[in-house]
């Protein structure tokens, strides 16, 4: 849902079922929650968040819980994000990028490091998302918000069984002109080379020019390679096959039976988005204290109910109906995870020339 | 104020806001981007001017040119049916009562209401597979196999065993329609300001001394219309050249243009001095039409006084 700008997408942002959720979170109060000492900061925090990727009523409980009132930014995609801060804060205190992003932002100083004590609430998250992390080693600067897959959508009517393969996006004709590819290059070049049997994170020369040539020679059969939108191509019938983030598919699933998800038997991107708080925010204690309060399990099972997305709270998971849960849509089967790879910050060089083959791709 | 070395002071008053203002936020930023463009990226977020000709050389490389002549290709198809188009909808307004008028141009002006986003996205609902188009073409065929059924022509088939939508949403066609679509007003405005100053009396001439519509068309008209005519070519073809949020909505897999890469540079490239280098060229191009049309008025208009 975050990554949508299409009306279409806005519109389904209330769809009934996420009303609902609304109107259930709205009666939830959060008590406990220590006031914050911090006299020398003013009472603000400004979030730069994706669209759609918050609860209903965080912000106003924040607000009821702190003092704090939060004015949120929206961004639309990573590049925004970065490009935004590039040239130094415009004034944000909290932002959410992914994880790859994390790195690279880590790398150029934009990012501060994150006080560990001050975010008690810490302790509720799963034990994964802290130990062992490639992209933030230690969790100096981030800390997980949600996390999904990118893997494949799909009509079930068309098939007999479940595309799980990636087969069916890069290197068949069988639904010529039913198919839809994202067209950001880290997961239209990653993808390919996965399906080739390469890691997604490849920086191999000649493994890139082989995923190329495998894209272009598919290209007569795909309808579009979609900017974020490939969900709505999928819901209006121009394709039967998407290569989408789970949470928009999940999003169509609760509206359209017909709508269903999987991760490839090969493996899909792994990803995560995460909270962080950029190099110069006006506010760092009120951003630690947002972050925490995230955290909290009653407002990130409200958060995740209303986002849909995989939330790493497992305290906030333990209180959650089996709608969620057990949806494969947001957790896939283990299998699929486990060969699924995260997108790595691979250095400026790495990045360049993967983007000259998306150019050349779309060109050719 | 008829001429300005008689009150300087209330010139320089005048002139020195906007001025200030173009100095500000167009020149000091487009230099800063011009500068960039002879630089190289140093790191993640830096940027060393070394006056390097680097990134214009890969810009010249084949895939960029190519990128850059589907550009003009898709433009250059995009004015020349504005200007098909246009022309008609200029003349139909400019001989129309004076009391419709304002009203015909109204509705010209009216889709720049919404924005482009918008627009952009009602075309999608109406070019898609089952879209309004193809629905309404449905509907058409439908009514054609009744009706060849009841005429007892029904079991050959003649229309096909059933309609097959038009493709069109996702091609290099839809981003041509979408882009006739926003810039027709760019075609049609200049040419009516042309074809409402023309003087009537020597249409009226021209068809009282013997020459009938067709000629009175092409020999009075077309070359008093002309300096509009090439304004509104300059002002379509421009910002076509420049497209970025048509394409990306509703081109196909290989609807690329210019723009699009030089988005992709400032964003997921992070290479701001191949971005500035492809927006200069870009910028050159344009400025290049300028030029011409600045020629060919200036022509014309010598050419007239002989």
């Amino acid at each position: 849902m975050r990554r949508n700008r299409g009306i279409s997408g806005l519109l389904r942002g209330l769809s009934r079922r996420q009303f609902l959720h609304g109107s259930m979170a709205a009666g939830i109060s959060v008590t406990g929650f220590p006031r914050f000492a911090a006299a020398a900061e003013a009472r603000q925090l400004n979030f730069y968040n994706w669209d759609t990727y918050i609860g209903e009523t965080t912000l106003a409980d924040f607000k009821a819980a702190t003092g704090i009132s939060v004015k949120m930014d929206l961004f639309a995609d990573n590049d925004e994000l970065f490009a935004k801060l590039r040239a130094g804060n415009p004034g944000y205190d909290v932002i959410v990028p992914s994880n790859n992003w994390v790195a690279r932002m880590a790398l150029a100083g934009m990012l501060e490091p994150l006080n560990h004590s001050l975010i008690p609430n810490i302790k509720n998250l799963a034990p994964r998302f802290l130990n062992n992390v490639s992209f933030d080693p230690g969790r100096k600067f981030s800390l997980p918000y949600m996390w999904g897959t990118v893997g494949i959508g799909y009509r079930k009517s068309k098939f007999s069984s479940p595309p799980n393969s990636l087969k069916w996006l890069y290197d068949s004709n069988t639904y010529s002109g039913r198919i839809a590819l994202m067209s950001e290059c880290d997961f239209l070049l990653g993808m390919a080379l996965k399906y080739l049997g390469y890691s997604i994170n490849s920086t191999d020369a000649v493994q890139i020019a082989q995923a190329e040539a495998l894209v272009i020679k598919q290209k007569p059969h795909i309808k579009s390679f979609a900017e974020d939108n490939g969900q709505d191509l999928l819901a209006s019938g121009d394709v039967d096959l998407v290569m989408e983030w789970n949470g928009d598919i999940a999003q169509l699933m609760a509206e359209d039976d017909d709508i269903g998800y999987v991760l490839p038997g090969e493996g899909g991107v792994l990803w995560e988005d995460t909270l962080a708080i950029p190099r110069g925010a006006p506010h760092p204690e009120n951003a630690h204290a947002f972050i925490n309060f995230i955290h909290d399990p009653m407002v990130n099972m409200a958060i995740a109910n209303t986002v849909q997305y995989a939330t790493p709270n497992q305290a906030a998971i333990a209180m959650m109906d089996k709608a969620y849960t057990q949806n494969p849509a947001i957790f896939p089967p283990e299998a699929a995870l486990i060969k699924s790879e995260t997108i790595i910050y691979l250095g400026e060089e790495a990045v360049s020339m993967r983007q000259d083959s998306c150019t050349r791709i779309f060109a050719a | 104020m008829d001429n300005w070395r008689k009150s300087p002071i209330a010139f320089t008053l005048a002139l020195a806001p906007p001025a200030l203002w173009l100095a500000l936020f167009f020149v000091l930023p487009l230099s800063l981007l011009w500068l960039f463009s002879f630089g190289t990226k140093t790191g993640i977020t830096s940027i060393d001017i070394n006056w390097t000709l680097a990134n214009y050389a890969r810009a010249l490389e084949p895939l960029y040119l190519g990128i850059f002549l589907k550009s003009l290709w898709i433009a250059g198809v995009t004015t020349l049916i504005c200007l098909i188009v246009g022309a008609p909808v200029a003349l139909a307004i400019s001989f129309s009562p004076v009391q419709v008028r304002p009203w015909l141009l109204l509705l010209i002006i009216l889709p720049f209401w919404t924005n482009l986003l918008i627009r952009t996205y009602a075309l999608i609902a109406t070019l898609r597979g089952n879209g309004h188009i193809n629905s309404m073409l449905g509907w058409i065929w439908r009514q054609a196999d009744g009706l060849l059924t009841l005429t007892g022509l029904g079991g050959h088939q003649l229309l096909g065993a059933q309609f097959t939508p038009l493709e069109i949403l996702y091609t290099d066609w839809a981003v041509v329609i979408g882009l006739i679509y926003v810039h027709l007003p760019f075609m049609v405005l200049p040419l009516y300001a042309a074809l409402d100053r023309l003087d009537r009396n020597l249409i009226e001439a021209s068809l009282d001394l013997g020459a009938g519509h067709v000629r009175s068309f092409f020999t009075i008209i077309v070359p008093l219309a002309l300096p509009g005519v090439l304004s509104g070519l300059v002002i379509t073809f421009i910002p076509a050249l420049g497209s970025y949020l048509t394409p990306d909505l509703l081109g196909g897999p290989d609807s690329q243009m210019i723009a699009n890469v030089i988005d992709r540079q400032f964003k997921a490239a992070n290479d701001w001095p191949f971005g500035a280098a492809l927006s200069f060229l870009l910028m050159y191009a344009a400025f290049f039409g300028l030029a011409m049309r600045g020629l060919f008025t200036k022509h014309a208009a010598d050419g007239g006084m002989k």
